[in-house]
């Protein structure tokens, strides 16, 4: 009865009615929001502009004007777990989302028992972490699988894998290629079933080869999905920390010291919490960067 | 050129059809192959689990025990007292699923609210404050970690259960999954409640609820996947065993057993179980909901 009356006075109050209805519905969400996210990231920004240690109580900290952003490029922890953070998701993005793509599509086009085999690759990536984890340390132990499997294929010394310089990272980016996988294969399978058939059916009249079908039509056309995978894949891989915390703690020496690793020690172990904080927004730096760069450079290869 | 063999082959009748048969079993081994390969950690921690102290490290691997010892699971949950200690493991996956569920329960309750408040109600500064939300999806975790800790400890809730409910009640990514998901439904089911006379809110309850209780379910799986499996938060906030969720209680198993392998792998193994039964009964609303919040928060 109201709806229909649409002048003045009523018209405003109607409008002011339905802000409070709406006001009233986020409200809740709106609460949470602000306490728990948007208020810590202004207090995480400031403290990143202090010398903070918390052991020295709340608001006893003096401003250094920036100086833990100039600090930290000369701080050889933190240099060496952006190096090695870098080299974790450069390794791991490509291997994943390759692995992921090659899987989908052969199971989609050749496979008897697709649900069973996309469950079984699904399984690791819904695990829990840290049982995951533990039981990679026992796979990597000389007694463990993986080491005999290595040993079956003819390797007589296989190395202490965790606990050698040069293996330790490579062996936390397998375990987490591992994982991974089948998650972005799930993602890449929900597309592929998205895919025009027509085109593959003009292509085969053409007398196009499965690799040529391939390469030539399911890459360009799952390009929005590789594109979303790239971004998500980058940052969740740039935000690792339970594997190292759990099977290395950065160790040996710094070989898997990783950024948000270095966060945590700094803040929780040290209580350097502006000098903690500061390193957080560098790596909210990076991952903004990652994703723009990839929105920008999205134009010349993803075909919508 | 295959398509056109096969149309011929079909209308011969010829082995064409054969052919592509064998193709399907030969791609269906090599990538069972590799799939069971996949699973191999989880074969080897089951295996563990089942046997005796040593025989973990015996080699070569007896992959099927020739020792069945389930008493690694009555040790880990201290059941007919064959344990030498208590491990409080009980307690912990008690923890876990109280923390999953209420935050599960909570934010699909401010999640459906405010999604839908945001799809369909057309309130003032609603783009504004959407736009904020999705600003700040972009930022990691970890920058907001040190002042929660902070501010944890300043209103003197550190160390509780709290640190790890107040915030889980609401996710950001589980506003966005339902406002997309409302935006799907018509406005004329939203209308016809106008014409009813009913309240918006007894529109929301009554006709969007039902509507929207896919989108729902998949948001649920998805945030107590997020739960059951949070390392970092815990880590950092818990501090008394009491009170330790599932992961923290695992770590400090490994550190107080180390050389008790088969119990590590139990504990593991008794982890896993609540994600694997939750995924396998509702897996098209899990792989649904993950997609739609491949970005956790």
């Amino acid at each position: 009865m109201q709806r229909t009356i649409s002048s003045g006075k009523r018209g405003i109050s109607r409008q002011l009615k339905t802000d409070l209805t709406g006001y009233a519905f986020i409200a809740p969400n709106v609460l949470g929001f602000t306490l728990f996210t948007l208020v810590p990231m202004i207090i995480s920004l400031i403290i990143s502009f202090t010398d903070w240690d918390y052991t020295q109580g709340f608001g006893n900290w003096t401003f250094n004007g920036g100086a833990n952003y100039v600090e930290m490029w000369a701080d050889k922890w933190f240099v060496d777990s952006l190096v090695n953070t870098i080299v974790f998701a450069v390794g791991v993005v490509p291997v994943t989302i390759f692995l992921a793509l090659v899987l989908a599509v052969v199971i989609d086009k050749f496979c008897y028992a697709k649900l069973p085999i996309r469950l079984a690759m699904f399984m690791p990536y819904i695990s829990n972490v840290v049982a995951v984890a533990i039981v990679w340390v026992m796979m990597y132990s000389p007694w463990g699988p993986f080491t005999q499997m290595v040993k079956m294929l003819g390797v007589e010394n296989p190395p202490q894998w965790l606990g050698d310089h040069h293996w330790a990272l490579p062996a936390i980016m397998l375990m987490t290629v591992w994982s991974g996988v089948g998650y972005a294969m799930m993602i890449y399978t929900s597309s592929i079933t998205a895919l025009p058939r027509d085109i593959y059916e003009a292509a085969d009249i053409d007398g196009a080869g499965e690799l040529t079908k391939f390469f030539k039509i399911t890459i360009p056309f799952l390009s929005p999905t590789t594109f979303f995978l790239v971004i998500t894949t980058f940052i969740s891989s740039f935000q690792v920390f339970a594997p190292i915390q759990i099977m290395t703690r950065g160790g040996p020496g710094t070989a898997t010291h990783v950024l948000v690793y270095y966060i945590y020690t700094t803040a929780f172990t040290f209580y350097r919490m502006g000098y903690a904080a500061s390193m957080s927004w560098i790596l909210f730096i990076i991952l903004f960067m990652i994703t723009l760069v990839q929105w920008r450079g999205q134009k010349k290869w993803v075909s919508y | 050129m295959k398509a056109m063999a096969a149309s011929a082959a079909r209308r011969s009748g010829g082995h064409y059809r054969e052919k592509q048969v064998l193709v399907r079993v030969i791609w269906t081994v090599l990538i069972g192959a590799f799939a069971l390969t996949m699973i191999v950690p989880f074969l080897w921690m089951i295996s563990a689990s089942m046997k005796r102290p040593l025989d973990v490290m015996k080699l070569p691997i007896d992959w099927i025990p020739d020792y069945w010892y389930p008493q690694n699971y009555m040790k880990v949950w201290n059941v007919g007292g064959v344990a030498a200690r208590d491990y409080h493991f009980g307690l912990a996956y008690f923890n876990s699923l109280k923390i999953a569920f209420i935050n599960l329960s909570g934010s699909v309750l401010t999640s459906t609210l405010a999604g839908y408040a945001f799809a369909k109600i057309k309130f003032r500064g609603a783009t504004g404050i959407f736009f904020l939300y999705l600003a700040t999806m972009m930022i990691p975790s970890q920058v907001t970690l040190i002042p929660k800790f902070i501010l944890f400890n300043e209103i003197g809730i550190s160390g509780t259960h709290l640190t790890l409910i107040l915030p889980g009640l609401i996710t950001v990514t589980g506003t966005f999954l339902m406002r997309q998901y409302f935006m799907q439904v018509p406005d004329e089911l939203r209308e016809s409640g106008y014409v009813d006379g009913a309240s918006e809110l007894r529109i929301w309850a009554q006709i969007m609820v039902p509507i929207a209780a896919p989108g729902m379910a998949s948001l649920a799986m998805v945030v107590f996947l997020w739960n059951w499996n949070n390392y970092l938060d815990p880590l950092v906030f818990l501090t008394n065993w009491r009170l330790y969720t599932i992961p923290i209680a695992l770590t400090n198993f490994i550190e107080e057993s180390v050389t008790e392998y088969n119990l590590v792998m139990a504990a593991s193994a008794s982890a896993l179980l609540p994600v694997f039964i939750v995924f396998l009964a509702g897996q098209k609303f899990f792989v649904k909901g993950l997609m739609a919040g491949a970005v956790k928060g």
